[in-house]
């Protein structure tokens, strides 16, 4: 197993793509490798794009990842698709929009569907950045639609958090408003070539002007950033619109610069480091949990599982309060015995 | 590898190539979506590939199947280019490279022989694409 992370840290992009599939998979051994990998992250800038279905996601981000790579850059996407509840199936398309890169290898695109049920996305997103980041990608892209709670969740994973908002009625900007708006550092109306464009923006503008609390990246909205970088304080990020026409590479220039002036911000305010601190604390508090909940589900099943405890609690000879105190008395036990001290 | 009892049954990954000039991609449509229905995981590649982006594709995404949709009659040289590329980044050995479309019967033992595992022709069922691809579907 180590000889695949091995190979990884060498270069071999076949040996990337099996570890992002082990950790999709969460094929036994795929801990070892995120732990084995770890060491060697760190380096590489993380930008989550986000925004509804038909925004234009996935040309921009082929046209950032050939930014970056004309600037002699190395990249890393992950282009996150929904799949079948149905099925558990999946039709990943975003590749299709990949033309800007086609056959140039250090643009490493992969494609994942957001499989329900394998112990939530973002974990397995963050782990696949990370052996992007250890691989030596200096640009990681995270591409999710925006419908639902994964988009918060990648910003856990993002340094930098981009949505994308298409022209369109007042109506789409207020769907935005739930969640998405505070989790974007930058905001992109894309397509502002059609119709309604200047109107979107200017609701975003005055949206994000009544974004008085601080967001998830700790933005303070004061001041009108339009097209600019962090006004104000130092320590304050104005999060900047940005209009561009993703397929004629309108625009691109002004957003990458943008996405590297927020990176500056991070560096300059010693956010970056805060939100690395944040970012390893969910993830360990999540592993934690999850591996509890295993612990304890095994220690229930050794106890002969919950149907004969749920027909006492039926039958009222005993309550849920008690059974849980009975289950878990073994492990307190065990717990006193290790650290007598406490 | 070893192997733990909790493990659930894989996601298999399938990609969807069309190569070349030939730009007729309904029939690739189709197929894309019953291997979707089927529960597979596919990566549709979009029309007028070259081999190196087929390759690309294949290897980046990590996928199980390569499927080659191609009418142009092309097959012959973009094939075997597609099997080289594979091989270049040490890709083909654990991967089903499954051929779609017309090609002639004397054609197609020089593709097996080069690498192919299975080809499809325009009669060819999608149960029974999908059940050789089930069947198949390399043990990783």
């Amino acid at each position: 197993m180590s000889g695949l992370v091995d190979e990884l840290l060498a270069g071999k992009h076949s040996a990337l793509a099996r570890v992002i599939t082990k950790i999709e998979n969460r094929e036994p051994g795929y801990r070892d490798i995120v732990s084995d990998l770890h060491g060697h992250t760190g380096h590489a800038d993380v930008v989550g794009v986000t925004g509804s279905p038909g925004a234009g996601k996935s040309t921009l981000v082929d046209k950032v990842a050939a930014h970056y790579r004309e600037q002699g850059h190395t990249v890393g996407v992950i282009a996150i698709d929904p799949s079948s509840p149905y099925s558990g199936g999946a039709v990943l398309g975003d590749r299709i929009r990949m033309a800007s890169n086609a056959g140039d290898m250090d643009v490493f695109f992969r494609s994942m569907s957001a499989r329900g049920s394998l112990g939530g996305l973002s974990t397995a997103t963050t782990d696949a950045v990370t052996a992007l980041d250890a691989f030596g990608k200096d640009y990681v892209i995270v591409e999710t639609v925006g419908a639902g709670q994964n988009e918060v969740d990648i910003v856990r994973t993002a340094d930098t958090v981009a949505v994308l908002v298409p022209p369109g009625s007042g109506d789409d900007v207020q769907m935005l408003k739930a969640g998405i708006l505070e989790i974007g550092d930058v905001f992109v109306v894309n397509k502002a070539d059609l119709d309604g464009a200047d109107r979107t923006v200017q609701q975003l503008r005055e949206m994000l002007q009544g974004r008085s609390t601080t967001g998830h990246h700790g933005a303070s909205g004061t001041g009108t950033a339009d097209l600019g970088t962090a006004t104000g304080g130092d320590d304050s990020w104005d999060p900047p619109i940005v209009e561009t026409v993703a397929n004629r590479s309108e625009g691109l220039e002004e957003f990458c610069a943008v996405l590297a002036d927020h990176s500056d911000y991070l560096e300059r305010t010693g956010r970056r480091e805060q939100q690395a601190r944040d970012r390893f604390a969910a993830e360990i508090r999540t592993l934690l949990r999850e591996d509890a909940n295993r612990l304890l589900e095994a220690e229930l099943a050794r106890q002969g599982g919950l149907e004969p405890l749920l027909d006492a609690v039926l039958a009222r000879e005993t309550d849920p309060y008690s059974v849980v105190d009975e289950v878990l008395t073994p492990l307190r036990e065990c717990l006193d015995r290790e650290r007598p001290g406490d | 590898m070893s192997v733990e009892q909790e493990q659930v049954e894989r996601t298999i990954r399938c990609l969807v190539a069309k190569v070349g000039l030939d730009g007729h991609d309904r029939g690739a449509h189709v197929i894309a979506r019953a291997l979707r229905d089927a529960g597979f995981e596919v990566i549709y590649s979009g029309l007028h590939r070259s081999p190196e982006e087929v390759v690309q594709a294949a290897v980046q995404e990590d996928v199980d199947v390569i499927g080659i949709s191609i009418l142009s009659g092309a097959h012959k040289t973009l094939v075997p280019e597609i099997l080289d590329g594979l091989r270049e980044y040490d890709a083909f050995d654990d991967r089903l490279v499954i051929v779609g479309g017309i090609v002639p019967d004397d054609d197609q033992a020089e593709l097996r022989e080069q690498g192919v595992d299975e080809i499809f022709g325009p009669g060819a069922s999608m149960e029974e694409m999908i059940g050789y691809i089930r069947e198949h579907a390399p043990e990783r």
